[in-house]
Formats: C-alpha cells, sequence, structure tokens
C-alpha cells in the first residue's frame, strides 16, 4: 500500500470546500432569470378536490404561474411509477393505485401536491399559495396498515382492494409448519419496527430549467441517481427527451435512500418552467420534507422461531404487514420483499424458513428505503428472537447464535441469497473482548449499588449489498439493471480524470475512487480527479444506495483501470523497445523490470496524444470505460454489543458503551469506512431509543412534522463508539470490497433493545425505547 | 422595506430587503454567501450558525434588520490568509465531515463554544454545548474529536503566542 493507495487513512480531498463554506448544493444554484416555486398542498389526509379557485393568488404581488394538475394533465405528464414489479403469492400483478404529480381529484396525503406557485420571490410564491383556495370534500381515513386491510376500512384506490397492494410469500410454508409443530422449543414474539424519517441535513430542492433557444431541459436536483432521474423523467414521465436532458446532482447533503426517489417537485418544477418560460426553483422547508420525503420502516410482525432439543434452529416463520403509505414510490415494493424476506437466515443454518408480507395503502406519506431498507427489518426481527430464545433456553445469547452459526461457503440458504463468504465466530469474538463482555456482571453489580439497571445486548447481522446480477434482480422484477459505469480518462500531461455513475452525497468518493489510481499507478491523489453526478458528464449511471458504490461502482473503475493499464504497458513497451509482459508501474513510473529502463507516467501519456510514435494499429488517446455488472450480491456481516443503564425511576436509558464488530472485506480508507459506520449506529440508536413518526389515526396529521417533535439523536445522546473490522475477502468482486454505508443502522436497533429487555427483566419493549415506555415495560415486569 | 447596513466577513455592506428577510436569507440571498444553510425551520438545527458580534448566533432566528451595524462573520470569513481556522483544519483532519451540509454551522459553533471555555474543554462538556446542532451523517463520533483537539491546539496555541 503506498501512501494515498488502498488501505490509507487519506484525509478527505472535498473537505476543503466544505469547511471553508465553498460546497455548492441545488439551493445554492442561481441562474439568470431564476422565480420560486412553492407547492400548494393538501392539508387533509383524504379527501376529493371539488375546485381549485386561483383568481385571488393570480393578482398577488410577483405572481408568475399558478399550475394545477390539469394543466400538467394536458401536456401528458405521466403518472408516477414504482419500478420493481412484486406478484402476489397468487400470481396477480401488484396492485398500484394512480399517482399523478399533482393530485387532479383526490388527495391521500397531508402533504399532497395539489399547485404550484411561481413568483419573483420565495417570501412572494408562500404569500401567493396561501391564497389559493382549493375546496375539499373531505374522506375517511386509515393510517395504519392493519387497520386499513380490515373489512370496511377507508379505500384509497379502487384497484385495491382492502389497500391490498399484494399478498406475497417466500420460502417453504410446509416444512417451516412441520419444523414449529415438532419443535422442543418455540419462540413466539409480536414485533413493530418504528415508521422513521430519514431527515438528510439538506432538504430537497429542485430548480428546472427550459431552454427555449435550444428546446432543451436542465434540472439541478437533490438526488442519489442522476442518471435514473433523467432515466424517468424522459421514459415515463414524459417531461422532456433523454437526448435533451440534463439532470445534476451538485453537492447533496445526505440522503440515506430518501434521495433515491423521482418527486413529485422536480418533475413539476422542470414542467413549470417551460410552461412560465422561467427557471423555477423549489427548496423545501423542513416540515415539509417531513411530510413529503419518503419515509422508513413501518412494520408489524408476529414471528416463530422453533428449537430442537440442543438448541438448533429447525424453522423461522414470519408474517409482515408492512405500510407503504399514500402511493407506491419508487422501489417501495422492493424492500418489505426482497431486501428483506432474503435476509431472515441471518448468520444462522436455518433448514426451514417461510415468510409472508402484505403491503398497505393507508393515508400517509409513501414508504420507500431508509438505509438499510428492509435488512434493518429482518435484523431486528432475527436478533430480537435469537436473545429472548437464549433466555427462554437458559443458554447466553453468545453459545445460542454459535450453536446455530453458518461455517461453511457457499451457503445457500432457503430464502434465495447464497452467502459466498464470511467468518461469523471471528467478530462475534472480537467485538466480545472489545467490549469485555466476561467483565459485565461485575459492572452491573457495580451500577446496582448506583440505583441503576444495567444491562447487555448482542446482535449478529448479515446484510446483502452491491445489488446483484442485472439479469438476477430483472427475474425478480426490478424494472432496472443494477450494473455501474466507469469511464478513465488520462490527459495529455498524465494527470486522470475517473467518471463514475456512483454519486457521492457524503460518502467520500472524491477521495477513495482517486486512491484506486494511487494504488494503480503510483500517481498522487491530487492528480486524480472523481468526476460525477452530472449527466452531461458521465453517460450513465445508476448511482448510489444499498452501499453499492465500492462493490459496483469501484469495480467499475477497476476495469476501466485495467484496459488504461494494458494500454498504457503496450505503450510504454514500444517507447522503450522492451516487451510489454516485463513492463511494471511504480512510482508514476513505467519501468522495464530488472532494468533501469523507465518512462515517467505523464511521458508516456503525452506520447499518446503526440501519436508520433505509436505502436503498429493502435489508435491516439489514452481513455477507457467500462460497465461492471455484479455475478452476485456481497454480504457484509458483524456483531454488535450495547450497554446501558436504565433509571429505574425514570425509565430513563443511557447508552454507556457501543462496541461494533464488522466484516466488510476489503477497506480502501478506513477513516472513511468508521465514519460510515459511526454515522450508522447513530441512525440505529435513534430508531431504537429516540425517533418514531406519528400520525394522528382520526385526521391523518403528522404529529411529529419538525424537529421539535421528531427526536432527531443529537451528540449529547450518544456516547463515543468503539469500531473495529475482521476481514474475509468478497470473492464476487476484483477488490473483494463488501459495503460499509448500511452495517450501523441495520445491526444496532436490536442489539440496543436487547440491552434495554436485560436491564429491566422484560422482553416486550417497542422501538423507541422512550423513558415512559421502558418505565412502564420495567413496571409491569415487576 | 429596510434598508440593512453591517460589516460581513470584515467588507461593509448594505441592502434593502422585506422587513422580515431573515438574516440568514440576507446572507445567503443579498450577499451570495451559500456557506451559511438552512436546514430546518424551528432554529433546531444550526445548519445556520454564524458569529453576530463575537457570538454564535443562528441566523435563523434573527432578522436581518437586527443585525444592522453588527460584526458578522460567516464560515466564509473564518480562515484568514489562505490558512485554515484550527478547527476547520481538525474537522478534516479527523474526519469530522461527511456530506458537508451541518458542517459550517457545526464550525462556527465549535469555534465559539472554544472561544467560550478557554479552550478547557471535555467529551462531556463537548456533546452537551453541541445540542444545537444537527448531524444526521457522522454520527458526532468525529466531530467531538475534532472538536476537542482543536481546543486543545488553540490552548497551545494562545500558550506559545503569551510567552
Amino acid at each position: 500500500m503506498g501512501m494515498e493507495g488502498i488501505g490509507a487513512r487519506v484525509a478527505r480531498k472535498e473537505d476543503k470546500r466544505f469547511i471553508t463554506g465553498k460546497g455548492r448544493y441545488t439551493d445554492d444554484m442561481v441562474v439568470p432569470g431564476m422565480k420560486h416555486a412553492h407547492f400548494v398542498r393538501s392539508p387533509h389526509a383524504h379527501a376529493k378536490i371539488k375546485s381549485i379557485d386561483t383568481s385571488a393568488a393570480e393578482k398577488m404581488p410577483g405572481v408568475i404561474g399558478i399550475l394545477n394538475g390539469n394543466q400538467l394533465a394536458e401536456d401528458a405528464v405521466g403518472n408516477l411509477i414504482c419500478g420493481w414489479m412484486i406478484h402476489s403469492k397468487d400470481g396477480s400483478p401488484m396492485n398500484m393505485g394512480v399517482w399523478r404529480p399533482l393530485a387532479q381529484e383526490t388527495v391521500r396525503y397531508v402533504g399532497d401536491a395539489v399547485a404550484i406557485v411561481v413568483a419573483d420571490t420565495k417570501a412572494q410564491a408562500r404569500d401567493a399559495a396561501e391564497a389559493v383556495v382549493v375546496d375539499y370534500e373531505t374522506l375517511p381515513v386509515v393510517t395504519t396498515a392493519v387497520e386499513a386491510l380490515k373489512d370496511g376500512a377507508p379505500q384509497l384506490h379502487p384497484v385495491a382492494k382492502n389497500n391490498l397492494i399484494y399478498d406475497w410469500e417466500i420460502g417453504d410454508a410446509a416444512a417451516t409448519d412441520a419444523a414449529i409443530a415438532s419443535a422442543a422449543h418455540v419462540t413466539e414474539m409480536k414485533i413493530i419496527n418504528n415508521r422513521l424519517v430519514p431527515n438528510p441535513m439538506e432538504p430537497r430542492a429542485a430548480l428546472g430549467v427550459y431552454d427555449a433557444g435550444d428546446d432543451h431541459y436542465t434540472v439541478w436536483t437533490t438526488s442519489q441517481n442522476p442518471h435514473v432521474a433523467r432515466l424517468v423523467m424522459s421514459a415515463f414521465y414524459n417531461v422532456a427527451p433523454e437526448n435533451k436532458l440534463r439532470v445534476i446532482a451538485p453537492d447533496v447533503g445526505g440522503g440515506f435512500g430518501s434521495k433515491i426517489y423521482i418527486y413529485p417537485e422536480e418533475i413539476v418544477c422542470l414542467w413549470a418552467s417551460k410552461r412560465t418560460g422561467v427557471p423555477v426553483k423549489w427548496n423545501s422547508d423542513r416540515t415539509e420534507a417531513f411530510l413529503t420525503d419518503a419515509h422508513g420502516r413501518d412494520h408489524v410482525s408476529t414471528i416463530k422461531m422453533a428449537f430442537d432439543a440442543n438448541n438448533k434452529i429447525t424453522g423461522f416463520k414470519v408474517d409482515t404487514i408492512a405500510n407503504l403509505g399514500a402511493y407506491m414510490s419508487l422501489f417501495s415494493s422492493s424492500v418489505p420483499t426482497y431486501l428483506y424476506a432474503t435476509l431472515l437466515s441471518g448468520q444462522y443454518d436455518i433448514p426451514a424458513i417461510h415468510a409472508n408480507v402484505r403491503t398497505v395503502y393507508t393515508n400517509t406519506v409513501p414508504v420507500d428505503a431508509y438505509r438499510g431498507a428492509g435488512r434493518p427489518e429482518a435484523t431486528y426481527l432475527l436478533e430480537r428472537v435469537m436473545e429472548t430464545a437464549a433466555r427462554e433456553l437458559g443458554v447466553t445469547p453468545a453459545e445460542l447464535r454459535q450453536n446455530n452459526f453458518i461455517r461453511e461457503f457457499p451457503h445457500q440458504t432457503p430464502v434465495i441469497m447464497c452467502y459466498d463468504a464470511g467468518d461469523y465466530d471471528a467478530s462475534l469474538n472480537a467485538a466480545m473482548k472489545a467490549s469485555d463482555y466476561a467483565g459485565f456482571p461485575a459492572r452491573k453489580a457495580e451500577a446496582k449499588s448506583r440505583g441503576k439497571l444495567r444491562g447487555i445486548g448482542m446482535s449478529c447481522y448479515i446484510e446483502a449489498c452491491g445489488i446483484a446480477p442485472s439479469a438476477a434482480v430483472g427475474s425478480l422484477g426490478a424494472g432496472v439493471g443494477l450494473w455501474e459505469s466507469a469511464e478513465v480518462r488520462v490527459n495529455a500531461v498524465g494527470t486522470i480524470e475517473v467518471l463514475t455513475g456512483s454519486h457521492s452525497h457524503g460518502q467520500g468518493h472524491e477521495t477513495t475512487f482517486a486512491q484506486l489510481v494511487a494504488e494503480r499507478f503510483g500517481v498522487g491523489i491530487d492528480t486524480v480527479s472523481i468526476v460525477h453526478g452530472d449527466t452531461d458528464k458521465v453517460q450513465m449511471g445508476m448511482g448510489t444506495y444499498g452501499s453499492r458504490s465500492g462493490a459496483v461502482g469501484m469495480s467499475a473503475v477497476v476495469k476501466a483501470l485495467d484496459k488504461v493499464e494494458l494500454k498504457a504497458k503496450k505503450l510504454a513497451a514500444h517507447l522503450m523497445e522492451a516487451d510489454e509482459s516485463d513492463i511494471v508501474i511504480e512510482n508514476g513510473e513505467l519501468k522495464v523490470a530488472g532494468t533501469d529502463k523507465s518512462v515517467p507516467w505523464f511521458q508516456m501519456a503525452l506520447a499518446a496524444y503526440t501519436a508520433h510514435n505509436m505502436p503498429e494499429g493502435m489508435e491516439p488517446g489514452l481513455k477507457e470505460g467500462a460497465f461492471y455488472d455484479p455475478s452476485n450480491f456481497t454480504f457484509p456481516a458483524g456483531c454488535y454489543i450495547c450497554e446501558v443503564e436504565v433509571d429505574p425511576e425514570t425509565g430513563k436509558t443511557e447508552v454507556i458503551q457501543f462496541v461494533a464488530a464488522d466484516d466488510f472485506g476489503k477497506i480502501i480508507n478506513p477513516m472513511i469506512v468508521e465514519g460510515q459506520v459511526h454515522g450508522g449506529l447513530a441512525q440505529g440508536i435513534g430508531q431504537a431509543l429516540l425517533e418514531g413518526a406519528h400520525y394522528d389515526p382520526e385526521t391523518g396529521q403528522l404529529l411529529t412534522a419538525s424537529y421539535m417533535d421528531y427526536t432527531m439523536p443529537r451528540a449529547d445522546d450518544l456516547p463515543s463508539f468503539q469500531v473495529s473490522t475482521t476481514e474475509t475477502a468478497c470473492p464476487s468482486n476484483p477488490l473483494g470490497i463488501k459495503g460499509c454505508g448500511e452495517a450501523g443502522a441495520i445491526g444496532s436497533p436490536p442489539a440496543l433493545i436487547n440491552a434495554i429487555t436485560d436491564a429491566i427483566g422484560n422482553n416486550d419493549l417497542t422501538m423507541p425505547a422512550t423513558p415512559q415506555r421502558v418505565w412502564a415495560a420495567l413496571r409491569s415486569a415487576q | 422595506m429596510a434598508n440593512v447596513s453591517m460589516t460581513v466577513n470584515g467588507r461593509a455592506v448594505s441592502g434593502q430587503c422585506e422587513d422580515r428577510t431573515l438574516l440568514v436569507q440576507f446572507i445567503r440571498e443579498n450577499l451570495g454567501l451559500t456557506g451559511t444553510h438552512v436546514g430546518c425551520d424551528t432554529s433546531q438545527c444550526g445548519a445556520c450558525v454564524v458569529h453576530v458580534d463575537g457570538k454564535a448566533v443562528k441566523s435563523c432566528t434573527m432578522l436581518a434588520a437586527q443585525a444592522d451595524g453588527s460584526e458578522v462573520v460567516t464560515i466564509e470569513g473564518l480562515s484568514s490568509g489562505g490558512e485554515l481556522h484550527p478547527v476547520q483544519a481538525a474537522f478534516r483532519e479527523h474526519h469530522g465531515l461527511q456530506c458537508g451540509f451541518c458542517t459550517p454551522g457545526m464550525i462556527m459553533s465549535a469555534v465559539d463554544m472554544i472561544q467560550r471555555h478557554d479552550g478547557q474543554l471535555d467529551e462531556k462538556t463537548v456533546r452537551q454545548e453541541l445540542e444545537g446542532n444537527i448531524c444526521r451523517c457522522t454520527g458526532y463520533h468525529n466531530i467531538v474529536k475534532a472538536v476537542l483537539d482543536a481546543a486543545s491546539k488553540m490552548g497551545e496555541g494562545a500558550k506559545v503566542a503569551a510567552e
């Protein structure tokens, strides 16, 4: 490893602009003639639109135009789509209700957009929006999935009887039922996975610019995947043809899944720019973000895990009802199915698994992928039930897990996944050592002397990242391929540009992708620029989510680097009159091995562009592209151990220690990987202890729609973390990378809840474990 | 409309804005200094923290007109002569930022915190004092490290200067 190559703890190149206030986010963009938009949104969770009267608003100062769903329909702007087809177990396709970018006849959640007001200033647009009079006829409301499924519940979409989107299953029901019937012990639980609001710190924004001179469209947007946005906006929403549409996702202030989707606002801003003839910018305020950003999780599950007399798991049965909100968001259907139930084997050898999943419409904002996306839900079920079963069976949590670990690879689970590599004992042992698990009883006793209840909890997670062969996901219903692209351009002076379809919104690609080049060619990372986030620069890409940038995006870069290296060596061999196989690249030079002959990297590059002396048949220039399609998912795994103290008087929980031992395969920059784990842990601890989105069941109003009401984790809610890694290389990609972006959020909630339930002696506790809930659970256990 | 004059990052500026214009809007929209961010509308997140007359202030809680005649420093004015401020340098060294959106407010709060405590900070104090700044990316771990490191370096710098 060089100073800046693979494995080096390099400070980030991109930081300079962020720490000096020079970051450029969508809301920072200003173009000539730019005007401002405000959306008129439904104050009702379910209502018919009887009329929209804009006459007073149109006379307000600064107003340029007010547009609604009728004009959108005139221009044949398409419905929002869900890009992953799921079939119910009876073979019928999922029931996708109509979602218009601006609601025309019916609004289905508080915040559903009805009209857009464009005005000279933001304040004028907001004032005029308040003067738009929408006459609503309110309809009955349902906000929870369980209630929405019941006969007589309010119906959201004609296509979905009883609000059921699909009734899907995976695994072998008969074998699983038989395992439960003949088990020596069965642990049963009802588990709720709380509804969360992703809350990247940068609110969503869009700036749409129609250029009538060139009949060309540009949209700056807060997107994790600008190329997918371009594809969908042209192919499905009919806003602009793909060759005339440029999508730019500049600096993006966090995403966590919520910026994957193409939302109504960016579609409408771009369309409104053409309709009004002015560039249109919209920037969400925070309450608007709470109301309209896709939420995460919101599952209710009943589970049964069966054990034989030797404490071996014999079967696992899961029944889940998932709330998908008022409409099907872009990847919503895949989250509670293929991203969830395929991980229900965890780290364990389980012979029989069956999961049934029903997804349901409710009068709430759409629910889609949020950091972890399905895998936290699966892990939470497994790791809660493992810890609970260990308590019931009278064995330690570690023993029960170790008794069931998968130790031979590849391992085919009963739920599609084939795990390629892992060492679950290694991460368990590392975490137990780092947490001084053996010393816990003494710490518990000491805490008791201070009147505190101390508890310890464990979680052994597995996840699937780098999704996955395009043909495989296509066969499971995905509407897109999940490969990645890269192009490596060596300039005539030897500096290098790497164009990638991955998108960085905090992950540090400008540094880690450059480290790959530094490793390969021995050049400094300052001579390497990473280009991303602009469809005019990078031809095509699938963006960043599901911890895929390392495993998939970097693999594409590696393939392109292979081609550059091959050509560079050929050219250098020709220049030095040596054999190509003798050329090695080290420290920025191409050398003939075993001799003192060398050509500096920049000189070789210049020779490629002067083209005065090229090998026979070689084209001038040095630029290569590659597409990489993974051959399998990757399987990061690890063990988390959490220690808490509960105040029995108040029910307040303090996280005393949090230990993470992760296996991410090969690591490019340990500093950045640790940062990803820290952030994931904070979100997982937030879910377990603090966060929860709540709708009023009668009115469908979001009660937690600001930072005054929704508890974001703050610095003094969290401890410093102890993180470490073990390594088994991933065999399915050239770098051996597994991915690290979501692990923290996946593995931490059950570790924390297991610690609290250990402290209070009651396994029945629902997230978020607020003081009130913990106090009540403690009292009911006494 | 209000006529507003103030000194921002050492430069005298003036402008006309609606009475209801917030200081953060004046900074971002009138002055084009977009390093100061807006992450919420309830004065909770702290992405908009600037220094007004030497104190850290959430610039979304104050009207531009209220800052008339004040001395304002934003993230763009923190470093001087091409040298990063020690807190900026520490955030980079310790990977105290990811997406960068909360970072300007974090850094401005941290500078103020270190000055108020004369560089004498411990982890618990830093975590409590960061109550008004929300970060969704880092889990605060490396931010706390960066602030503590910067505090100790700024303390050393002060000692050297005094000697």
